[in-house]
């Protein structure tokens, strides 16, 4: 299974007819253009996703949201094309703002602290697949290699909070810290059950191993306990709400970003954002099997044939993966507009006492039925 | 071309751990330090162990590396005061130590006979490390985990309030 760059480059060096000397500066002209795609990728992304943000919310608390910056002539009028270019100006209103770097602070750590956080969830980008062969390197450790470099990211945070010198920013920084830290573990037991099952840490092939048996949601009663826990310790880990207590409005101004402005603030976003998609990308690949056509899965159980209404392919793999994420951000939007934020100790009680022992547990008795069923 | 990111790499390393002992400030270091990590899990690829450089990072700079500017940044005011050593004996004497362990390392890198690693990738490292750690080295694995099980029991001794 070559991954894309490779596929890329061995394309270009042919279709140009380059020595085999200069494929190695086609690599990195490659590898640039790509992670090129990627930043606009997260860009577009946070564009819709900030949009979706506050029409889901405003629908859900009877609202109208956004409604004033766009285009009014389409059916449906003002409530749902009203507020379509909303995000856009708000981009260039960021942009535009005044870039503020307080006095007393560190300048060197504010200034580094945002880019190591996108830093970590852009690299986090490179491992996943959006469909059969769609990944911009396929690694061998791809699952583990995720959860590895998303894990640096809480460094960008907390270097961001000590050095805006600001009471707010360091209480944000630390809970933030503790949080990321606490729910790494019940996101990797969960997703050791899958690789126990599976065998590899390949992306392609415990989306192969689904394909073959099914998906790991309604694999064994166990599956589904890892996809709760895994889900929840995700939305952690993106500090959404209600585990959003590093960034909580009412107690701590704004947490770690309670000093920034303008581009650097639009930063933060922009990896939050690119964080959830990150998170329901990996749910839908390990869970819901990725690409795969959920249809197909169905006609296959009344035991019709293989054709052209199983809507499965390359195209309509990343229809169905982007649909599954889709999804996985709307619930993660749903949780945010319905649930009350979590206290420090029960969020420290949620991961250590809860999370984990289940977790634990879960891959004790999912090697139990592996060995009776499989 | 693998030529030149190695040593885009081998100079990170190299680079960010000068700056690890002569930054001023801790937390300073403690950010270059995450250059140095970055770039062993760098060398660790070049040996074709994937699995290794992931653990680094996960390990070093997810935990460790965290762990660390979480107990500076708690420790109040510790940018201030310059943590370079500055009496002159001490520094005399650190100049030789330092200069006889470079000795002891460098003619340990010139005398030892290096052979050739594999130049082709090996097929699946991450299968070879569990079955070695299920196998051969089960003993040792069972060993660190409850040497790890008990330091955890220790800490959270320690920390309990009665015991201060």
């Amino acid at each position: 299974m070559s991954s894309f760059i490779d596929t890329i480059v061995d394309f270009l060096v042919r279709l140009l007819g380059i020595p085999q000397g200069a494929a190695g500066f086609m690599l990195i002209l490659v590898a640039v253009v790509l992670g090129v795609v990627v930043f606009l990728f997260t860009a577009v992304n946070a564009l819709v996703a900030v949009y979706m943000e506050r029409k889901v919310s405003a629908f859900m608390q009877d609202r109208l949201g956004p409604m004033e910056v766009g285009f009014w002539g389409f059916r449906g009028g003002k409530r749902f094309w009203g507020g379509i270019a909303q995000t856009l100006a708000d981009t260039f209103k960021l942009l535009l703002k005044e870039d503020i770097i307080p006095d007393k602070s560190d300048r060197k750590l504010f200034i580094l602290g945002p880019f190591i956080l996108y830093g970590a969830v852009f690299c986090a980008f490179i491992g996943i697949p959006l469909g059969y062969g769609m990944a911009i390197s396929d690694f061998n450790i791809g699952i583990f290699y995720v959860i590895a470099i998303s894990s640096v990211g809480v460094i960008g945070i907390i270097l961001s909070g000590w050095g805006s010198n600001n009471k707010w920013s360091l209480y944000g920084a630390v809970r933030s810290a503790a949080q990321i830290i606490s729910y790494e573990l019940p996101v990797g037991m969960s997703l050791l059950l899958v690789v126990m099952v599976v065998g590899s840490l390949q992306f392609h092939d415990i989306v192969a191993w689904q394909e073959q048996h099914r998906w790991f949601l309604f694999h064994s009663p166990f599956t589904i306990v890892a996809f709760v826990i895994f889900f929840l310790s995700g939305v952690a880990e993106a500090n959404r709400t209600p585990f959003d207590i590093p960034e909580a409005e009412s107690e701590l101004v704004a947490g770690y970003m309670t000093e920034y402005s303008g581009f650097r603030w639009a930063i933060f976003f922009l990896s939050e954002y690119a964080n959830m998609a990150v998170i329901s990308l990996m749910t839908a690949i390990v869970f819901l099997g990725g690409w795969l056509s959920p249809v197909g899965g169905l006609l296959r159980l009344f035991g019709v044939p293989e054709g052209w209404y199983y809507l499965d392919g390359s195209l309509w793999g990343v229809f169905w993966i982007s649909a599954k994420a889709i999804l996985f951000i709307f619930i993660m939007m749903w949780f945010r507009w319905t649930w009350p934020r979590l206290r420090v100790d029960q969020l420290m009680y949620t991961a250590w006492k809860v999370f984990l022992p289940i977790a634990l547990l879960n891959i004790f008795f999912v090697g139990i039925w592996e060995l009776i069923f499989a | 071309m693998g030529n030149v990111v190695f040593i885009g790499v081998a100079v990170l390393v190299v680079v960010s751990a000068f700056f690890v002992v002569t930054a001023r400030n801790l937390v300073y270091s403690a950010v270059a330090l995450m250059g140095t990590l970055f770039g062993v899990a760098g060398l660790y690829v070049f040996l074709y162990a994937d699995f290794m450089a992931a653990v680094q990072i996960v390990i070093y700079v997810g935990g460790i590396l965290v762990l660390i500017i979480f107990g500076v940044m708690l420790t109040n005011k510790i940018a201030t005061p310059v943590l370079i050593q500055t009496s002159m004996p001490n520094r005399a004497l650190a100049a030789v130590v330092v200069f006889l362990i470079f000795l002891g390392l460098t003619t340990l890198l010139f005398r030892t006979p290096w052979h050739e690693g594999a130049t082709v990738a090996p097929e699946g490292t991450v299968a070879t490390i569990g079955q070695a750690l299920l196998t051969k080295y089960l003993i040792h694995f069972e060993v660190a985990g409850v040497l790890l099980l008990l330091a955890l029991l220790g800490a959270a001794y320690l920390s309990r309030r009665e015991n201060g």
